[in-house]
């Protein structure tokens, strides 16, 4: 369905198979599929632990943590059932990567799953998928009942006497259930409010139960590691930062598009040479990195590697691998506005940090952006913003407020030049809503 | 209350994939609403003596999932994305033109029942933005005059 791009720079690892067929058995069969769980299948758990941990593979949803570090904290005994489960809903504005891993090739996430089961010695995975995306449910639902009808999924996989069960999990629109602990909570169908931690999931997970959460895409990578070794995949990326990433370009770009590439690819060539740079002779003026969550960067702050490790010390984060580029014309107050209206919306009012601090900011961003703005307020978002970090059971919090303070800080100017009554320069009538009575 | 019976083979496959009944509530809340087209009393108390649950604790399940709703809506479920990436390449004039052409505002339906119009977070069609979903369908890179096209398809369809 979604358009697919090539560029010469990409390393398909994970989209290798888009564009294939791969979503029938055999084809993918034919295309390496399914290899890596009967080789895991011959391997003690601790070494495909290892051979996952020594990829450098890193969480791809955002967090980053080192996949086979998060499969070792799984106790080896366990009186409850451990599980694994796909976070497939993904809803981080900016994402729309797993939506093409479904769509083109539902079996590598099935059969990531699988091998994350074998390694921590589960026998249910579930692969959870955002409500939106029927289509993609559908196919997956397809998917795993081909794989039961050959005997790769149910009692005696691949007549190897390990049992290992998937079953399709469908959600019905929330972003605060992509957080690991809701989307927990989601599946035992109650509303996607966060767990405390610790316990971790590893330890205490879904119905009390060992669990592994990993994105799609994460699992999806699996497969690759397991039959190229975790050297060739370690060695794509630089240190720590294994392997490739799928990079969502969207915005003012010529070409936007999901990309595959090298992990520490440049980001200032990923916008100018990959998504072939800004239309209409505009000039570049802020990008958000790694999806609506990470802070935003200028145009003097874009010659940086994208991987985890060189963004966090650019003052950002990888996040979800969502880079959304924005030029001159964009009016930053809005744009915080709207990010902010987003998280106010998707707050699930769990933690009172962040259900107050979002609508409070909200109410002020709309206030400035209609030219209402108080010349204390600029302060007052920062002072409300950093109050959330780090005061909430799960990161939503900590996700609006840490775009909002890059933006305040970065484009200050523009937050002065909408004070009193001045119409915002970048459009003659905001379609945003209008200022409410609020004094 | 009947649901089809693809919707009962469904149900009844679910419920043997977790280790508590309550498991299936969300997605099968999902699949009642495509049948009946809203969440109605009668479905909710359905659900809740199938699942053991009080209709509370189902009423309180529906009102945290955005797509799930207990009023009735439009045959098509028009929903424009004006997050981030649609913002930038307009997702804002496309859901002012849908106020203009409905005559409804988000969440409104128009007096013949055939569209509702919502304005969503996003759907995950960033790079193929501005995006909107009618129904479960995606349609992407949008300008008002594709999007008109679009919703012309569906008036025929219906008739």
């Amino acid at each position: 369905m979604a358009d697919l791009v090539s560029h010469p720079d990409e390393v398909r690892v994970v989209s290798r198979r888009f564009g294939q067929r791969a979503t029938n058995l055999d084809r993918y069969l034919e295309l390496d599929g399914y290899k890596a769980v009967q080789k895991a299948l011959a391997m003690q758990p601790d070494a495909i632990v290892n051979e996952i941990k020594n990829s450098g593979l890193r969480g791809r949803g955002g967090a980053g943590f080192n996949t086979g570090m998060k499969w070792s904290f799984v106790p080896k005994q366990s009186a409850k059932p451990k599980y694994v489960l796909c976070n497939g809903d993904e809803s981080e504005p900016g994402t729309c990567k797993d939506r093409l891993i479904f769509e083109h090739d539902p079996h590598a996430v099935i059969e990531g799953t699988v091998i994350a089961g074998l390694a921590v010695g589960s026998h249910t995975g579930y692969i959870y998928i955002r409500g939106e995306y029927r289509y993609l449910l559908e196919i997956m639902q397809k998917a795993i009942a081909d794989a039961y009808a050959r005997g790769f999924l149910g009692k005696n996989i691949f007549g190897s006497g390990y049992d290992f069960d998937v079953y399709w999990h469908g959600g019905a629109g929330a972003y605060e259930v992509g957080e690991e602990s809701a989307l927990m909570e989601s599946l035992e169908g109650k509303r996607g409010i966060p767990r405390i931690r610790p316990p971790f999931p590893a330890v205490v997970g879904l119905w009390g139960g060992p669990t592994v959460i990993n994105n799609a895409e994460t699992l999806a990578s699996v497969p690759h590691i397991l039959l190229g070794g975790a050297d060739w995949f370690a060695n794509l990326g630089p240190p720590k930062n294994g392997g490739t990433r799928l990079f969502c370009l969207s915005g003012h770009l010529k070409r936007p598009g999901v990309y595959e590439l090298p992990m520490g690819y440049n980001l200032k060539k990923m916008i100018y040479d990959v998504g072939g740079g800004i239309p209409g002779g505009r000039k570049l003026k802020a990008v958000v990195p790694g999806g609506s969550s990470t802070p935003l960067l200028t145009p003097d702050e874009i010659d940086v590697p994208m991987d985890f490790d060189s963004m966090m010390k650019a003052g950002s984060m990888l996040g979800s691998g969502g880079v959304v580029v924005l030029d001159d014309t964009t009016c930053m107050v809005k744009f915080a506005l709207r990010i902010m209206k987003f998280y106010q919306h998707e707050s699930c009012g769990w933690c009172i940090p962040c259900r107050e601090g979002t609508d409070w900011l909200k109410k002020t961003l709309i206030r400035f952006h209609s030219g209402g703005g108080l010349k204390k307020d600029i302060d007052n978002i920062l002072y409300l913003s950093q109050n959330m970090l780090g005061r909430t059971f799960c990161p939503l919090g900590d996700a609006a407020a840490m775009p909002t303070i890059s933006i305040v800080k970065k484009f200050r100017q523009e937050f002065e030049d909408h004070l009193e009554g001045q119409p915002c320069a970048f459009e003659k009538e905001s379609n945003i809503e209008k200022l409410p009575v609020f004094a | 209350m009947r649901f089809s019976d693809q919707f009962e083979k469904r149900f009844a496959e679910m419920l043997t994939h977790y280790p508590t009944k309550r498991s299936v509530l969300v997605p099968t809340l999902l699949y009642a609403q495509d049948e009946i087209g809203f969440l109605s009393d009668e479905v909710i108390s359905e659900l809740a003596g199938r699942l053991e649950l009080t209709e509370l604790e189902v009423r309180n399940v529906i009102s945290y999932y955005s797509m799930l709703t207990t009023r009735p809506r439009g045959k098509y479920n028009v929903q424009v994305c004006t997050n981030i990436a649609c913002l930038l390449r307009g997702g804002d004039e496309l859901f002012e033109h849908c106020e203009n052409k409905f005559g409804v505002k988000h969440k409104g339906t128009t007096a013949d029942g055939l569209f509702s119009l919502e304005e969503v977070e996003c759907i995950g069609a960033c790079s193929w933005a501005p995006a909107v979903q009618v129904n479960y369908d995606f349609h992407e890179n949008l300008t008002t005059e594709k999007l008109d096209q679009v919703l012309d398809q569906y008036k025929r369809e219906t008739q």
